[in-house]
């Protein structure tokens, strides 16, 4: 750092605070939070729906699932959940699996099996609720 | 010797380590920490059964009659045991950690005493629901 670049009289933080490697700061850190948060009602609520649906029969449970509120609260429980484990498994894999490529078809892995599940959850939420 | 070079053989110097987690005695708070990661990884795959549960329901009656025979099983009740308290053990740790994202509950008797009370209430709360599934069933299966 004996360069000209100290008598511009400004250092670099300027350019990189709250950027980092990944160019985006520590916004998967505040998404993280934002979805926990969303989750403690939206898993409250999931655990009430899935107890009122215990024993009842299918057309019972069709009936329920599709009415608007229910089908509205495990939608958006459905796509809370998944942007929540998708930053989580992600942050897992970061964690423990260091070669490169097995760290790539984890990472590659973790985001196909989270838009699976969840678009195949949120389109029978919505089958049930549009009942085609 | 320039600057430049001084800089990189510091650079190379074997660098202070910090403790690795085997000298740590063990400690609520650490193990705590592990179960959260551990049983949320458990429930990513947990949403499998979420998926296969919605998809059934939308499928017809016979769907969700396997699905049925599936959690009536005695493995499939395990698995629901299990998920159960995973889902409520990782939704009272995320509770626990969005008080210390508040800056609340860092001292050490605050810490274990969050900790127990993740522990026992997850014990309680599960137990609790079953109780409550149990008699929303009628009884046991």
């Amino acid at each position: 750092m004996t360069s000209a670049k100290n008598y511009q009289m400004r250092t670099p933080l300027r350019r990189v605070r709250g950027l980092g490697a990944g160019h985006s700061g520590t916004t998967t850190f505040w998404h993280q939070r934002l979805t926990s948060i969303a989750g403690v009602p939206l898993t409250i609520a999931f655990v009430i729906i899935v107890i009122s649906l215990l024993g009842r029969s299918h057309a019972a449970a069709v009936q329920i699932l599709g009415s608007p509120l229910v089908a509205v609260t495990m939608l958006l429980f459905i796509v809370n959940t998944a942007y929540h484990m998708w930053i989580g498994l992600q942050e897992i894999i970061i964690d423990y699996v260091h070669d490169e490529k097995l760290k790539l078809l984890c990472v590659v892995g973790n985001t196909f099996f989270v838009f699976i599940t969840a678009f195949a959850s949120a389109f029978a939420v919505l089958k049930l609720s549009f009942g085609v | 010797m320039s600057n430049y070079d001084a800089g990189l053989t510091a650079a190379r110097r074997p660098r202070p380590v910090s403790p690795h987690i085997q000298v740590y005695r063990l400690m609520l708070t650490y193990v705590m920490s592990g179960v959260h990661r551990i049983t949320g990884f458990a429930l990513y795959f947990g949403f499998a059964l979420i998926a296969w549960w919605l998809l059934a329901a939308a499928t017809g009656p016979n769907a969700y009659g396997n699905f049925e025979w599936f959690t009536g099983t005695i493995i499939g009740q395990i698995v629901l045991l299990g998920f159960t308290w995973a889902l409520i053990h990782h939704s009272l740790g995320g509770i626990r950690h969005l008080i210390w994202d508040l800056i609340y509950g860092f001292e050490p008797a605050d810490r274990e005493m969050l900790a127990l009370a993740t522990i026992i209430g997850s014990v309680v709360l599960t137990i609790l629901l079953w109780v409550v599934g149990y008699l929303a069933m009628g009884g046991p299966r």
